[in-house]
């Protein structure tokens, strides 16, 4: 292979080469450092005259003297089964010690976009156990649903107890998990792995890891690989697939570092006005096939910057994810576990996974129910604040109540605490008949009949 | 003398979707084929002897060096038999062909024509040898579905009388009518995307585009031939409100651009459309709907391109005489697909780094929408209704503004209310209409002559309660005078009786003209009863706790309610009467 010595300018992760032959956009790029050392990269722009070579690891020691060599081929990566149970670093090199992977099949880590046309629509109902996200905000195969937190907020916790308890009722099919982290620190993953060792879950997952001390850019890679993995798993091995991506505003922040690097004209505060369509090209590598057996769901985290919804990382992902869940500090003061607000939180999906045959008749009509009288209960509470309790009319006092047991019964659950769908849509409706009887507007006449505690035998 | 013009050249530089080629001929916005796989990709920019050009699909691996071949030819589609339930992407290959060409994902360089070229359709002449077909005259008739497609002469054509016309059974491509001016005419017709097909005249819209949804009809009516945006942050409902739309509006033909959006959510179309039935022909949605999916992570430049293809298949639709309504969602991914191109092009930004000309391109893609009269004189329309998906919730930013400045429909999406489960979430207070005036005379004397003083009095009412509110909020509702606590329960069942709807619902799903109407007076009838039974004297309380009203909701889930709507009317009678004794 060709070794290049002609690089003209290196600044931030760029490296720029000139006089070469040829070269390829997105081809896989070795660059040989004078102390022998080799550091990966990608071409990001391409000419007769000068290429552009993003470096994945931190550009210190490379130098004019460096050598560049061209692979001549996109970058691709091994996959195979006995990937199952193995430790990767955040650029697919074994990290636990054991051998390399013995490649069944080298796959583009861009992926392809998946045919309209040839998805199925996601219609399993996945019983995670925890009732905010089962009964109100229903998590469903092949869907992309991601945590919207904040700094300092139980969100690894809820993810965790996600991956443990996550299943379809009366479905024994082969599972697996692939867990992306990107920029998390040490302790973030010695919390994420004690427990997949204490479960058992390492057997079945493949784990990626880019720490916080590793180089930034490398993030940029890093859900690709996890991604291109599970792909691989549902749709060739037919597997079910959760893919847990952590931190996605830490990714962001490594394609702002790269935006600014390439001194390209900025969007939204500093972040570049592609994002929306590079955020896409990873969200969206979720989903069903026609007539293949797996299913990749995700489930990806992020911490939304000062708890701001509407700041771009959380912006643009919201719009390309179906729903969020978004975790709030305000109960996670109170003490409050899970402290998932329902109120902006969201699945797209939910009607897909609900209803006769899938969880129950009432699911739908119970958890519009509970959303209008916790939200009613919520805005009293400013009114309390103001005029004092007393000051309510009766009707208004037991919407008040409603939305404290709502917090202290449906929303707090313990750790390990796995309910059923049934179990979730009753303590719904042992709240709801706190409420008087004809406030309860959204739910059919028959339903109360059916499932009304005070016409239950 | 003539120079022959050179259509190959050479790949000079690849950045993204964006490559530069050197040493050919090339016109603005020619369709070219790059590289040794033939990427589809289209010239934006000339400078010196550098060609620009946009590639349709994903340039890795591509090189310097590599040819680039210019067909000479503008982006265009094809119009013919065969449109109507396709699903395409957005430079109109059929994603079933893909599927069948490349499996499950989108690989590149595959090439299918809009149009199945195999197929034989039964082509019916209207016109006769010796009659005089002008550009746009319809020639002759296919049945499709239950949608009749008449074939016309191309609008570019210069026309003439029929020499020769045809009947029986021929594929698009198969000559069907020849003229004495010489040109010969196919099913198929070629019409390039960014040229809007030319009409007679634009007239005023005056009929309303129903659509099932109370709020919209009964508040906020959009016009066939108008132009309408529905903004709303992430979750607040646009989607479900344009696939409601897309699903119950009597338009006759639907288009459906899903620009930037959700994989899932197409799948969602896709499995529902074919089983969902017209209200009006019983038929299914699907066979008068065209989809167009450029799913976000889709190439970005068909992306872009994909709105054009969208509003001039619907064009096509429109010079046959039918009413057209194209939805388009989202305006924002397509106008950050022009904002991702032209950055890589180093162009000068404006706002927020969307290009300088965000602004112009909107409004010629508005524009094309109308009520017009076509070539052969027949009335057709196009109304568009675009989802705007502003940062952040922030209408403030350049691609909802420089919407608002065109469109004369405004339907303000709302994260609060769909956070308290009202839906459609749309707010009546910052939403507008600007065709009440036009439409006035239409329900008048389609519906009745009391139904624009009551859409009146409910805007009053809902209006008055938002001021009541700020009150209450304070204070609590039972410090309020009595007559205003009458207007907040009246305004309480305006809200949750008439604008909340249920889209999931098989009967709530489209409320018919007639039964909005009914429920409006129902509700203005128990207004009536309670202010005077107020003014006698009787308690407030017992207004307000009369059950017959709280039954009201109920009828919406009904398909036959008149029965039910009057025993709830008798009873609610009764128990005034009552009260009033008391």
């Amino acid at each position: 292979m060709k070794e290049y010595r002609t690089v003209t300018k290196i600044q931030g992760p760029l490296v720029f080469v000139e006089k070469t032959e040829p070269v390829a956009y997105g081809e896989l790029v070795n660059i040989v450092q004078s102390d022998g050392k080799v550091k990966r990269g990608q071409v990001l722009d391409t000419s007769d005259e000068i290429v552009c070579v993003q470096v994945f690891e931190s550009t210190a020691g490379i130098g004019k003297d460096a050598g560049i060599r061209f692979t001549g081929e996109t970058i691709k990566m091994p996959v195979g089964r006995d990937m199952l149970g193995r430790i990767l670093s955040g650029s697919g090199k074994p990290k636990d010690g054991g051998p390399d992977i013995v490649p069944e099949k080298r796959l583009d880590i861009n992926g392809a976009a998946i045919n309209p046309y040839a998805r199925a629509s996601p219609s399993e109902f996945i019983q995670t156990g925890i009732s905010t996200i089962d009964a109100t905000n229903t998590l469903v195969r092949g869907q992309k649903l991601p945590i919207f937190s904040g700094a300092g907020l139980p969100h690894n916790e809820i993810a965790l107890q996600i991956a443990r308890q996550a299943k379809v009722p009366g479905s024994s099919e082969e599972f697996a998990v692939v867990f992306a982290a990107m920029g998390i620190t040490k302790e973030e993953e010695n919390q994420f792995m004690a427990d997949f060792e204490r479960t058992g879950a390492l057997e079945h997952a493949v784990v990626f890891l880019n720490l916080a001390d590793d180089p930034a850019v490398e993030r940029f890679i890093t859900p690709r690989l996890a991604l291109t993995t599970a792909e691989y798993l549902a749709f060739e091995l037919g597997f079910h697939v959760l893919v847990i991506l952590t931190d996605m505003t830490n990714y962001c922040e490594a394609l702002r570092q790269i935006g600014a690097a390439r001194e390209e004209v900025p969007g939204r505060r500093g972040y570049p006005g592609y994002m929306y369509t590079d955020l896409a090209s990873l969200y969206e590598r979720a989903g069903i096939i026609k007539g293949k057996k797996g299913s990749v769901t995700q489930l990806s985290i992020l911490t939304m910057p000062g708890d701001d919804i509407t700041h771009p990382i959380p912006d643009l992902s919201g719009y390309i994810t179906e729903g969020q869940i978004v975790v709030n500090r305000e109960l996670h003061r109170k003490g409050i576990y899970p402290p998932i607000n329902v109120m902006p939180s969201l699945s797209r999906l939910m009607n897909l996974g609900i209803g006769p045959g899938k969880t129950r008749e009432d699911h739908k009509k119970v958890s519009d129910q509970m959303y209008a009288g916790y939200a009613e209960g919520v805005d009293l509470r400013g009114l309390v604040a103001i005029v004092g309790k007393d000051a309510l009319s009766e009707r208004d006092q037991r919407f008040l109540e409603f939305a404290d047991a709502f917090e202290d019964k449906f929303v707090r659950q313990g750790h390990d605490e796995d309910r059923s769908i049934a179990d979730s849509l009753d303590i719904g409706w042992q709240l709801l008949s706190a409420l008087p009887e004809e406030q309860l507007t959204r739910i059919d006449r028959d339903l109360i009949q059916k499932y009304h505690p005070k016409y239950r035998k | 003398m003539e120079v022959k013009s050179k259509t190959k050249g050479i790949l000079k530089r690849i950045s993204g979707p964006v490559v530069t080629a050197v040493n050919f001929d090339a016109h603005m916005y020619d369709v070219v084929r790059v590289g040794n796989e033939q990427l589809m990709g289209e010239v934006i920019k000339i400078d010196g002897d550098k060609v620009i050009i946009q590639v349709y699909e994903s340039t890795d691996g591509v090189r310097p060096g590599e040819p680039v071949e210019n067909t000479g030819l503008p982006l265009a589609v094809e119009l013919g038999p065969g449109l109507l339930t396709s699903i395409y992407d957005g430079i109109q290959r059929p994603l079933e062909v893909l599927m069948e060409k490349m499996g499950s994902f989108i690989e590149r360089g595959v090439n299918a024509p809009g149009l199945d070229h195999e197929k034989k359709w039964d082509f019916k002449p209207v016109m006769k040898k010796g009659d005089e077909a002008a550009p746009g005259a319809i020639i002759g008739e296919v049945q499709e579905t239950n949608i009749v497609t008449k074939i016309m002469v191309p609008p570019n054509f210069k026309g003439g009388k029929i020499t020769e016309i045809k009947k029986g059974s021929f594929t698009v491509d198969d000559i069907v009518c020849k003229l004495d001016s010489g040109e010969e005419i196919c099913m198929m017709q070629k019409w390039p995307v960014r040229v809007p097909r030319p009409v007679i005249e634009k007239k005023n819209p005056d009929v309303p585009l129903l659509t099932g949804l109370r709020i919209l009809d009964g508040l906020f009516p959009v016009a066939k031939g108008g132009t309408a945006a529905i903004p709303g942050p992430f979750g607040s409902g646009k989607t479900v409100t344009q696939q409601s739309l897309a699903k119950w509006s009597d338009a006759e033909i639907v288009v459906y651009i899903g620009c930037g959006e959700r994989g899932n959510e197409m799948t969602e179309v896709l499995t529902e459309f074919p089983e969902l039935e017209d209200p009006k022909t019983g038929k299914p949605l699907m066979e008068r709907t065209v989809l167009i999916a450029n799913t976000s992570n889709m190439p970005v430049a068909a992306r872009e391109a994909s709105v054009y293809t969208g509003i001039t298949i619907a064009e096509y639709f429109r010079d046959m005489g039918y009413d057209v309504s194209l939805m388009a969602d989202s305006t924002s991914r397509w106008a950050e697909a022009m904002r991702e191109i032209s950055s890589r092009l180093e162009e000068m930004p404006g706002e927020e780094g969307y290009p300088a000309y965000l602004s112009a391109r909107l409004s010629e893609f508005y524009e094309r929408a109308g009520r017009v009269e076509a070539l052969n004189g027949n009335m057709g329309s196009i109304t568009v209704i675009g989802a705007v998906s502003p940062p952040g919730g922030d209408f403030s930013e350049p691609v909802t503004q420089n919407t608002l400045r065109i469109v004369k429909c405004f339907w303000a999406l709302d994260a609060k209310l769909s956070q308290r489960r009202h839906f459609p979430a749309i707010n009546w207070l910052n939403s507008y209409s600007l065709y009440l005036n036009s439409l006035g005379k239409y329900y008048d004397e389609k519906i009745s002559p009391e139904f624009n003083p009551i859409r009146s009095w409910a805007m009053e009412v809902l209006q008055k309660e938002s001021e009541l509110q700020e009150i209450v909020q304070l204070v609590g509702s039972d410090a309020l005078p009595e007559t205003e606590q009458v207007t907040i329960e009246v305004a309480r069942m305006l809200r949750e009786v008439f604008l909340q709807q249920n889209a999931f619902d098989a009967v709530d799903a489209y409320c018919s003209m007639e039964k909005q109407f009914d429920m409006l007076k129902a509700i203005r009838k128990y207004a009536d009863l309670a202010y005077a039974a107020q003014k006698a004297g009787s308690p407030i309380a017992a207004i307000i706790a009369v059950k017959s009203k709280n039954e009201l909701a109920r009828i919406k889930y009904v398909a036959d309610y008149k029965p039910e709507l009057e025993k709830i009317l008798s009873d609610m009678d009764a128990e005034f009467v009552k009260i009033r004794e008391a």
